[in-house]
């Protein structure tokens, strides 16, 4: 009786949170359906998952583009400004999380007191006077403003390496001090190693940021052959592309296979990060 | 002390490119800002000194201005402690140790990673839509709805709170670390003195996670108020109907970019700062009264 009364819950269990799962992800395989239904399907049934035939013609009418700008373009400026950015953020973040945890150099609290009030700084107030910067500096219709600032640290991620290198311990630090290795050695050859999996995390974030980040480009950008994904999209609902739905389906499902393939192979990293440090994905 | 020395340089060294970062991006944009918002300023002449009026302007004779905050405060008000509520609840069902739990576990986490992207704003503004998933499913039980909620304007402002609630899966995963830091004993302890699993809820699950509820509920209304994307997807960068979906920074940015007014925009941007400084200070202020540091607890 008892053992029975348990497999009910179980199963109860189970009915809820699995329903409540699917209604979670429900819109996102709408998304995907949507864009392989002929295009006077979409909103005929909407409520189904099934397309009466799979139409793969919205991808290529999507992937076309506008005005001569394909996705293929749009992409490869996505990736361009998403490696450029990824790269100087944990690099420099690293750095500076090094100097912060491990010298105690002058001043070292008061910046970093600085950084954790940047972490909750809102973005409205200096958006405008970096636009205005960055104009005087002719770096608008570039690449430059989005990529330039992430060479310069990124405090979530400063604080995610920061709790990492924590954990390693400063014996370490010492036994490599008294075989000669400086500052600059300890961080190459003793702590680098060590963060790897830090620097993964803080990787993975800066990559769905800028994949994802709309309003700088929308800022910088007006040149439609300089758009990233994230952008370009936004074309679809301008003007006489308006009734392209299935492409426009097609395009955002596509935007979304790079998001979803780093999460099922680094999805232990993305975890990790945050609950670590409240990381927000 | 010609180690100490060195320290010092090596120390600034490394820390060079969040000095040079904080001083150029932040230091320098905050404080000009501040002195653009005592201006007129339109990108092509000089900025021409104002001193209050766009200060004076903003609160007594902008109607949309008004219009924004409150749709702003609705916003955050609303989407704020729902998505708290659902990442908490969601977490106490999720924190168990059985087969399966990795894959729900994932697929809550799936919308809050991918929620901010121009897709999912783009999904979102079809869902809702006329003809839209939401329309059709309640047709199907019968309920005829053929108005697109997105431009109601009675319902357009709580389709972003849906959306800001459906991303509640990072703020879940917090929960759920705090949660599997709660030890075993403090519940088995506690039914043996006969509580009941509400009083164990209110008695020892909140109290011990409420340093990260702070943490959560401090960094999500910041955010909250800082949304952009979504309003100016769904609303195809107006704000509309009738600016129900004005957001702040919405609005911010319509000022600053469409009109080229920089400098109201910038005095925009200095009473956010000052607002979100405020709200911070008094949830870090009401925090002694509701949050618990078990340091100096008791149990």
């Amino acid at each position: 009786m008892a053992i029975s009364r348990r497999q009910w819950k179980t199963v109860f269990y189970h009915l809820l949170v699995g329903l409540l799962a699917l209604g979670m992800i429900y819109p996102i395989l709408w998304l995907v359906a949507s864009s392989l239904k002929p295009n006077d399907e979409i909103f005929t049934t909407a409520y189904s998952l099934i397309p009466s035939s799979l139409e793969w013609g919205n991808y290529a009418s999507g992937w076309a583009g506008f005005a001569g700008n394909s996705f293929g373009t749009f992409f490869k400026n996505s990736f361009i400004i998403v490696s450029l950015s990824t790269i100087g953020a944990v690099c420099s973040s690293a750095l500076v999380a090094y100097a912060f945890s491990r010298i105690p150099f002058f001043g070292r609290g008061f910046w970093f007191g600085c950084m954790m009030l940047t972490l909750m700084l809102p973005r409205d107030v200096t958006i405008i006077p970096q636009y205005i910067m960055f104009s005087e500096l002719g770096w608008l219709q570039s690449f430059k403003p989005l990529i330039v600032p992430q060479f310069l640290g990124i405090p979530f991620f400063i604080f995610l390496i920061m709790q990492f290198i924590r954990t390693v311990p400063a014996d370490l630090d010492e036994a490599a001090k008294i075989d000669g290795c400086s500052k600059y050695g300890i961080f190459f050859k003793v702590i680098l190693p060590l963060i790897v999996p830090a620097m993964m995390t803080s990787a993975i974030f800066s990559f769905y940021w800028t994949w994802e980040d709309f309003i700088h480009p929308l800022l910088y950008l007006n040149q439609p052959e300089l758009y990233p994904v994230s952008l370009a999209l936004k074309l679809f609902l301008d003007g006489e592309s308006l009734n392209n739905w299935g492409g426009m389906f097609a395009m955002s499902t596509l935007s979304l296979v790079p998001v979803f393939v780093i999460f099922f192979i680094f999805q232990k990293y993305i975890v990790d990060g945050i609950s670590t440090s409240g990381l927000k994905g | 002390m010609k180690l100490r020395e060195n320290d010092h340089v090596v120390g600034y060294a490394f820390a060079a490119p969040f000095i040079l970062g904080f001083l150029l991006f932040i230091v320098y944009p905050v404080f000009s800002s501040l002195y653009y918002s005592f201006t007129n300023y339109n990108l092509l002449e000089a900025p021409s000194w104002v001193g209050f009026d766009n200060y004076t302007k903003m609160f007594t004779d902008d109607e949309k201005y008004a219009k924004s905050i409150s749709v702003t405060l609705n916003y955050v008000l609303a989407s704020v402690p729902l998505r708290l509520a659902f990442a908490l609840g969601v977490a106490m069902l999720l924190n168990k140790a059985i087969a399966g739990i990795g894959l729900y576990r994932s697929a809550y986490y799936l919308p809050s990673l991918i929620g901010g992207s121009v897709a999912v704003s783009i999904l979102w503004s079809q869902v809702f839509g006329d003809k839209g998933l939401v329309n059709s499913a309640l047709g199907l039980i019968g309920i005829e709805s053929s108005t697109s909620w997105i431009g109601n304007p009675g319902t357009a402002l709580w389709t972003l709170i849906a959306l800001s609630v459906w991303q509640f899966g990072s703020s879940m995963l917090i929960f759920l670390a705090g949660l599997k830091n709660i030890p075993k004993d403090y519940y088995e302890a506690a039914s043996v003195d006969g509580a009941n699993k509400v009083r164990q809820f209110f008695k020892i699950t909140l109290p011990l996670l409420s340093p990260i509820i702070l943490f959560n509920l401090i960094m999500q209304t910041i955010s909250a108020f800082m949304t952009f994307t979504p309003a100016y997807i769904i609303s195809r960068g107006e704000g509309g109907p009738l600016d129900e979906t004005l957001l702040y920074s919405l609005y911010l940015y319509k000022r600053a970019f469409t009109f080229y007014e920089m400098g109201y925009a910038s005095a925009m941007a200095w009473v956010a700062l000052i607002a979100i400084g405020l709200v911070t200070l008094l949830i870090f202020q009401s925090s002694r009264y509701w949050v618990h540091y078990e340091s100096k607890g008791d149990r």
